[in-house]
């Protein structure tokens, strides 16, 4: 780093605190206990676990995406109460988070599908049916790609109340999506998921449970290492926002009340 | 029985589910680093010092 | 209150029947579709008839995200917003009025749609009591989801792309239970057709308390 202001270099003392990544000791520890977690997930889920009585190995699908999907959901449901945390309080943090979280959401939403249509696959013989989860999962993808299509808009560094408003309309969306779906499929059909769904016990619940603790750190790690993006990200744009107004002052000969660092981003 | 002859098909399945699980994330994560890193470059120290 | 309401939905409409947008452009729109699904699905094999109902509302919901992106136009151009804010109208007034001049435009275009379905498809409309409730619940439905989502996209560059893809998801539960109404009353298949209806209804009251509480915060924002 070169081109920064002298006032910054007077900071020196404290930089050993302010790392030039995402990364803490913390998100280190938590980062190693997740990667520990995972070789024993993959242990247990693809050796120690036995095959399924009906579905032979197709069962070891499930473990990946039965905590995949619970995290998609975890992503979304944080997502808005984040957001319906920024409209009450309308701090940066809140905003960060609704960002993080839909971000990871879309990461598990898609691992849940591939793998859901892979078992489908393999089960039912087909990739694809218009079974109410499927469907709603889908929708709820689709949903978080608006979602974040939105943020990827609108540039404003503090948060917005469009963000926010449609952050906290996911639930409402995903909870009425989800019962009309499944009120128009069980119409036609009972679901055929439930009844191929094995009893799981013994070293199959150990691999679902690792799994799921295993997905959990994951998604801790990631979340915080987001979380700590969008963070630098607005500061970043309000460090841009400022330079930018500052550059206007100058342009229009009021003398100016702030330094700019950089007029021009890189 | 076609269920055996399906359970050849089987690994290639849990092969794909797990492996591409797995990637998606990772390459989620490199890339959540690599963004970190990129934009810490921006930002003043004082502004990325995290507890 | 009330007078708020009308206030909006009076000043939206004026624009449309000085404009008309609505009718000139969006209204043949919504005809062109039935005709490229009829060019998509030869009229002699029976497709049509069978999937009227889903159709109908296909062509309704593409051509209602063209009036809802008009209605939320409205309020981009000269800071027409901003004087909304300052208007001292309460923001609800503001969504409910919008919602009704929207939904004012949409049922002309269902009635518009509804008779090219009955021409062109040869459909025979019967049921008319279900029909209408439908037609009501969903025309209500869509405008107050709409005009929300229009709110929430209101003021940005890339309004006319993103609407769509942030609207038409939320939207599906509407196009499932008012198919499944008019399925019913026309009796294509046998579903619970008011139980649907009913479905409809409800999403159209959540979305109209939900759009009442959070305009306010929308109107601010931009």
């Amino acid at each position: 780093m070169t081109d920064r202001s002298p006032d910054l270099d007077a900071d020196v003392d404290v930089d050993t605190t302010a790392p030039d990544h995402t990364g803490s000791p913390a998100t280190r520890v938590l980062g190693l206990a997740a990667l520990a977690t995972l070789v024993l997930w993959a242990l247990y889920g693809l050796v120690w676990s036995p095959p399924d009585v009906n579905q032979s190995d197709a069962v070891r699908l499930f473990y990946v995406h039965v905590p995949s999907a619970i995290l998609a959901y975890t992503g979304c449901f944080l997502t808005a109460f984040a957001s319906g945390m920024w409209l009450r309080r309308r701090s940066r943090g809140w905003d960060a988070l609704a960002a993080a979280s839909a971000e990871l959401g879309l990461v598990f939403v898609t691992i849940t599908l591939v793998t859901g249509s892979l078992w489908g696959n393999v089960t039912w013989g087909t990739f694809w049916t218009w079974d109410a989860r499927l469907t709603s999962t889908a929708l709820l993808a689709v949903m978080l790609v608006g979602y974040l299509a939105l943020r990827r808009v609108e540039i404003s560094p503090a948060g917005s109340a469009r963000a926010a408003v449609m952050g906290l309309l996911l639930v409402p969306n995903v909870i009425i999506v989800n019962r009309s779906v499944e009120w128009w499929r069980s119409l036609h059909q009972t679901s055929t998921l439930m009844k191929l769904e094995p009893s799981i016990e013994g070293e199959m619940l150990t691999a679902f449970a690792v799994g799921m603790l295993a997905g959990a750190l994951v998604f801790a790690w990631l979340l915080i290492h987001r979380f700590r993006v969008a963070w630098l990200e607005q500061q970043v744009e309000q460090h841009d926002l400022e330079a930018a107004v500052a550059a206007r002052r100058a342009e229009a000969g009021v003398p100016q009340t702030t330094k700019t660092t950089e007029a021009q981003p890189v | 029985m076609t269920s055996m002859l399906l359970a050849m098909d089987y690994p290639g399945y849990v092969a794909t589910g797990w492996l591409g699980a797995i990637g998606l994330v990772g390459v989620y994560a490199f890339a959540t680093l690599r963004r970190g890193r990129k934009l810490s470059r921006r930002v003043p120290p004082g502004d990325r010092r995290w507890s | 209150m009330w007078r708020d309401i009308a206030l909006v939905a009076e000043r939206d409409l004026r624009i449309e029947l000085r404009s008309r947008v609505t009718a000139n452009q969006v209204a043949p729109f919504a005809v062109l579709i039935l005709l490229l699904f009829a060019f998509a699905l030869d009229p002699d094999r029976g497709i049509l008839e069978k999937a009227t109902p889903g159709l109908y509302w296909v062509a309704v919901l593409l051509a209602g995200v063209l009036a809802i992106n008009r209605s939320a136009a409205l309020d981009d151009a000269d800071g027409t917003r901003d004087a909304l804010r300052l208007s001292g109208l309460e923001p609800p007034a503001v969504f409910l009025g919008k919602v009704a001049a929207v939904a004012a435009e949409l049922l002309a275009l269902e009635i518009l749609l509804a008779v090219g379905v009955a021409v062109l498809y040869d459909a025979e409309l019967s049921g008319f009591g279900l029909l209408a409730a439908t037609l009501v619940a969903a025309t209500v439905a869509i405008a107050a989801a709409g005009t929300l989502y229009g709110a929430l996209v209101g003021g940005l560059r890339a309004r006319d792309t993103l609407l769509p893809v942030l609207l038409l998801p939320v939207l599906a539960p509407v196009l499932i239970g008012a198919t499944r109404a008019f399925e019913s009353a026309l009796g294509t298949t046998v579903t619970a057709g008011w139980a649907w209806c009913g479905l409809v209804g409800g999403f159209a009251v959540v979305y109209l308390v939900a759009g009442s509480l959070a305009y306010g915060a929308l109107l601010e924002d931009s």
